[in-house]
């Protein structure tokens, strides 16, 4: 038997579970990342809102999420959070992928926190005399940050919300304890059916590495595009 | 057109103004001054609201600006406000500083608003920088544009808190022109400054403040040469020379 064997990994039934749990974990990363963002988007506005019960609001939501771990949240969101519901409702659930439903629920509020505490501090780095200019034109508080505060703040925002969302793709491999059959869940079945440890999990750390580096190079034409003496 | 009715402001215990009661007239030019801390930014930013007051109140255009309910975006849409620091947006050219506002209340199309103001940066000598972001602008350069940014909506009453103390000395001139042409064209206007030279020269009345009172009200001639209060009789002191008090 070969120390690293290689064909295990590019064919075979192994090769499927790993290559469905790759899915699986990508699918985890675009539903979450698409929910995190706009919802931090909300959030962070609704922290600079005029209201002082939207920011009220807007505390509470980052402080809950970013004081208990990621796991807590998984957990609570999958044994915890189908308690509450009617039995029928439950059942509805637990037919349907409540593995996946309930890790993407974590995930997205989790990074949505995180993601408005980024975009609230490049809200704050633009000063605050822009949104002042703005008003003084007339343009109600969400116009103004739409065409005033909000170009400004982008930019200084895309760095820490591209480290953001590296930490969103490598926690997806949390929603292993619940069960979902992601990339590290699929590796380890893969490892306790065949005794491939170090194939399985090269597999899996590869697959990790490359759509990081994907990310970060996407982060990075963002950023480029909304370099100082971009115009709209 | 402008009517402030015992109004008072505090920061926290400090109290900004105290019982304000003016009255400012259509096509007037009023320059506010005094020490710094006197009130007269606090006292500018109550007319379009950036401030809010505790008492009292403010008429404009026979509205109650204060008033909860007021539509303040709509209000706001009709005065003109310069800040110190020029505030222009860093993304946006000098045009598009201009036409960012007229297109947003629909006051005119895209096509319209370029022309407005492409015919505003003319005025304030800037045409050919139309497509400049506002960091290839010198100081003098950045707050005629948002000189014109603030004319674009074609206000009744331009505001200019300190329009020139950001600004080079050599760069005060400019803007200071700009500002004269619109006062001799009727423009109802309150300025905060300390170009002495610009009140005594433009300025139909002059409102001297200090710790939040209105002390003394004069035209220029009397301000400048027959000052009653002694708090104006020492500010003017001061400032012809600053090096002896």
């Amino acid at each position: 038997m070969p120390a690293f064997e290689l064909s295990l990994l590019l064919s075979g039934p192994y090769h499927a579970l790993l290559l469905a749990g790759l899915q699986v974990s990508l699918a985890l990363l675009a539903v979450s990342f698409a929910v995190a963002l706009p919802l931090a988007l909300l959030v962070a506005l609704a922290g600079q809102a005029p209201l002082a019960p939207l920011r009220g609001l807007a505390v509470v939501f980052v402080e809950s999420q970013r004081s208990v771990p990621l796991l807590a949240h998984l957990l609570f969101w999958y044994f915890g959070a189908p308690e509450l519901l009617p039995p029928d409702a439950r059942q509805w659930l637990y037919e349907g992928d409540v593995e996946f439903l309930a890790a993407v629920i974590a995930l997205s509020l989790y990074y949505g926190a995180y993601m408005a505490e980024d975009i609230r501090s490049g809200l704050r780095a633009v000063p605050v005399e822009q949104l002042q200019a703005a008003r003084s034109l007339g343009l109600g508080f969400l116009p103004a940050m739409r065409h005033v505060v909000l170009p400004q703040a982008v930019r200084i925002t895309v760095p820490p919300l591209l480290s953001q969302t590296l930490n969103l793709w490598k926690d997806t491999s949390i929603a292993t304890v619940i069960g979902t059959a992601e990339l590290m869940h699929q590796a380890a079945k893969v490892e306790t059916e065949s005794f491939r440890s170090l194939e399985a999990f090269a597999f899996a750390t590869v697959c990790y590495l490359a759509v990081s580096l994907a990310i970060a190079a996407a982060a990075a034409g963002c950023q480029r595009r909304l370099a100082p003496g971009w115009r709209p | 057109m402008i009517g402030f009715d015992n109004v008072n402001k505090w920061y926290g215990r400090y109290q900004a103004l105290v019982e304000i009661t003016e009255t400012i007239a259509r096509g007037e030019v009023v320059v506010v001054c005094g020490p710094s801390g006197s009130g007269k930014s606090t006292l500018i930013r109550t007319i379009n609201r950036l401030e809010p007051i505790d008492s009292g109140r403010i008429v404009v255009d026979g509205e109650n600006i204060h008033r909860r309910g007021l539509d303040i975006d709509a209000f706001r849409s009709r005065i003109g406000f310069v800040f110190q620091q020029f505030a222009l947006f860093p993304h946006l050219t000098a045009l598009q500083n201009c036409t960012l506002a007229p297109v947003h209340h629909r006051r005119a199309t895209a096509a319209q608003a370029r022309e407005r103001a492409l015919a505003l940066l003319d005025r304030v000598g800037l045409r050919d920088k139309a497509d400049a972001l506002p960091s290839a602008l010198s100081g003098g350069q950045q707050q005629r544009v948002a000189i014109a940014r603030a004319l674009a909506l074609q206000p009744s009453i331009l505001l200019f808190d300190e329009p020139t103390s950001a600004l080079d000395p050599e760069m005060v001139g400019e803007v200071l022109q700009v500002i004269k042409g619109l006062a001799r064209d009727g423009m109802t206007m309150v300025v905060v400054t300390h170009e002495m030279g610009f009140a005594r020269e433009v300025a139909d009345r002059i409102l001297f403040m200090d710790a939040g009172r209105i002390l003394e009200r004069a035209t220029p001639a009397d301000f400048f040469n027959r000052p009653q209060h002694p708090r104006a009789q020492q500010f003017l002191a001061d400032l012809r020379s600053p090096f002896t008090s």
